[in-house]
């Protein structure tokens, strides 16, 4: 029998090295997961690295892939400190590109096009967070499923944007708007498509999340509402409030993210399959590894991206479906909060 | 017209069976207190092992016990990670959601497309889901085991002074609804739509696990909950062909309606009809 003892307090030695083991079973798990299908794991991993870390084009994919994983994944850190899952923010980062195509299609275009796109997706994303993290705060419906069925919503709502009354002019059989004009595009770095302008608010959305957490009244009063709820009600703490705004924050920052894919990469409002490649997903594993701490994000968003621009180097040169970021993702959460009890605990055989 | 209410009640029953099927197993589950969010990525890798199995062998009965074992084994994993080692429900279902998802998508694929020439009939399975709500709701309100489990569910703690062993209730309840999951999966790949494509559960494990909110954990109630949505599914084949409102209005509407029926029971505090220990986890000596 396996036995449980309470270590309240695991060094961060401790930590770090049931994090690597847990982290290093997720990967051999989907190597046997590989192997099943019938791609040898070492040849899928020797892949998926050579084709990322080897080469400067690659570094690039990986780099472009982290920057909506950054943003997202720093404000989902906030939101899963106060236990608050928002598993929506792949339909947070569409109503951001809407919005952001809408400013971009629709406004003159100026110099102040592109923060207003910015202004407008952070908007959009929140807004579309409020129905879920409303409910949540004040009458305790799930955000699991409320925050993932918005999901869909915000899917077909792109969707119909995109055959019916935004669709292009000049686009022939394609499901997508018109170009946005040069003033509402980001400026790539070099020649690659890291659109360095998103990339640096990552960054700083980061920090400042983390400086937001450590440093201020909201910070505090989240902190403490995410370590005991129960004290959190003693101290008379605005319980709903924290959490709804936690929940809104983090709807903004996928948002934003919505808008950098558009304004850095495609240039229009499109399909959501070409849209998103799952970020909102994937950057739930991005903030689980950071443990509530908004700047290490800055550590896990490139590992995730690397899984991600990895995961089409399997889907080009092995014919793997891109379904494989599924199988990381869920053998890596899974793993993350095995590890996490493991930590908490010492594990005793009798 | 009563020749149409009849087809629109044929079709939404027809719509209605993996999501009973999957809300019973659900409902069992979280009577023991244990929420499982995987349902929908049990009922994903369910789909994929009958579709396998009966594209390979043609055997009908071996695809779907096949399904339900995989379904159950993935519950099990689900129990393992949450009873054993105590981590957190809710995190742990939508891994296993996902993990599903992958693991359908990429061992699915040498079948993506393909279509099953000798599909099951549909029948067997709305009866077996309409027998087993009735069965169900006999056994959780008038037999022992019925009561152990809800008192499992309700309080733990006094169920274990009385001699229930807590932590097997749990799992075996879980590892029942991961073999509903997995039935209500093959009824998809066998019957309903006899082929295998990427993602074809299309959100019904979610809304399953909505509809168990929904119906107040009855299982009488969840045929009524299945009933409604399948009519809703009717509804929106029907109404897309003949009407000026765009189709995604029509696509969105299911997912809508849960967040609409969430946030009704949730205004109308019918978790209070919760069993009152769900979603917590219990070890004894603490509280």
């Amino acid at each position: 029998m396996i036995r449980l003892e309470p270590d309240p307090l695991p060094g961060r030695a401790k930590v770090a090295a049931v994090y690597s083991g847990v982290l290093a079973l997720a990967f051999a798990l989907a190597g046997a997961v590989f192997a099943a299908y019938g791609v040898g794991p070492l040849e899928a991993y020797g892949t998926l690295l050579e084709g990322t870390l080897y080469d400067r084009q690659g570094l690039a994919e990986v780099l472009r892939r982290t920057i909506p994983l950054l943003l997202i994944g720093s404000g989902l850190t906030l939101a899963f400190r106060v236990s608050f899952f928002n598993i929506g923010a792949e339909g947070q980062l569409l109503l951001g590109a809407a919005a952001g195509g809408a400013v971009a299609l629709f406004l003159p275009s100026s110099a102040l096009s592109l923060p207003l796109m910015f202004v407008a997706g952070a908007v959009a994303g929140g807004l579309w967070t409020l129905p879920a993290a409303w409910l949540r705060a004040r009458v305790d419906v799930n955000e699991i499923l409320t925050t993932l069925m918005l999901n869909w919503v915000a899917g077909h709502l792109v969707i119909y944007l995109v055959n019916g009354p935004w669709r292009g002019e000049n686009v022939q059989g394609f499901t997508y708007t018109d170009e946005f004009p040069d003033l509402a595009r980001l400026p790539h770095l070099g020649d690659t498509l890291v659109h360095w302008p998103t990339l640096v608010l990552g960054v700083a959305l980061a920090v400042a999340l983390q400086v937001l957490l450590t440093r201020t009244p909201l910070g505090y009063e989240l902190r403490v509402v995410g370590a005991s709820s129960r004290a959190a009600r003693y101290a008379g703490m605005p319980i709903p409030r924290v959490v709804l705004l936690t929940g809104l924050l983090s709807g903004g920052a996928a948002g934003l993210a919505g808008v950098g894919e558009v304004a850095g990469i495609h240039y229009r409002l499109l399909d959501p399959s070409q849209l998103s490649l799952g970020y909102g997903f994937t950057a739930i594993i991005v903030a689980w590894l950071a443990r509530g701490h908004p700047a290490l994000v800055l550590l896990t968003a490139p590992l995730m991206g690397l899984l991600l621009a990895g995961g089409d180097l399997l889907k080009i040169s092995l014919n793997m479906p891109f379904r494989v970021i599924d199988v990381f993702s869920g053998l890596m959460l899974l793993c993350l909060i095995s590890g996490e009890s493991l930590a908490r605990y010492r594990v005793r055989w009798r | 017209m009563m020749e149409e209410i009849l087809q629109a009640l044929a079709r939404a029953l027809s719509f209605g069976t993996p999501l009973l099927l999957a809300s019973l197993g659900a409902l069992v589950n979280e009577r023991a207190g244990v929420v499982n969010l995987g349902v929908e990525g049990m009922m994903a890798v369910g789909a994929l092992a009958a579709f396998g199995v009966a594209s390979e062998t043609e055997a009908l009965g071996t695809a779907v016990c096949l399904a339900m074992v995989v379904g159950a084994l993935a519950a099990l994993l689900h129990g393992f990670v949450t009873l054993t080692l105590r981590a957190n429900t809710y995190v742990s279902g939508l891994a296993l959601a996902m993990l599903g998802l992958g693991v359908s998508g990429l061992l699915g694929k040498k079948y993506e497309g393909a279509i099953l020439f000798e599909p099951a009939p549909e029948l067997p399975f709305t009866v077996a889901a309409g027998v087993l709500a009735v069965v169900l709701w006999g056994l959780l309100y008038a037999t022992r085991p019925g009561l152990v489990l809800r008192s499992v569910g309700e309080n733990p703690a006094a169920a274990d002074v009385l001699g229930v062993n807590v932590v097997a209730v749990r799992y075996l309840a879980g590892a029942f609804g991961g073999a509903m999951a997995g039935l209500a999966g093959a009824f998809l790949s066998l019957a309903y739509r006899p082929a295998w494509t990427d993602g074809m559960t299309a959100g019904l494990g979610w809304i399953a696990v909505a509809l168990v909110i929904f119906v107040g954990w009855s299982p009488l109630r969840a045929v009524l909950g299945s009933l409604f949505f399948g009519l809703l599914y009717y509804l929106q084949f029907r109404l897309q062909d003949q009407s000026q409102v765009p189709t995604e209005v029509f696509a969105a509407m299911p997912y809508l309606l849960v967040i609409g029926v969430l946030a009704l029971a949730g205004l109308r505090r019918m978790q209070g009809a919760a069993p009152a220990a769900l979603g917590r986890p219990y070890h004894r000596g603490e509280r």
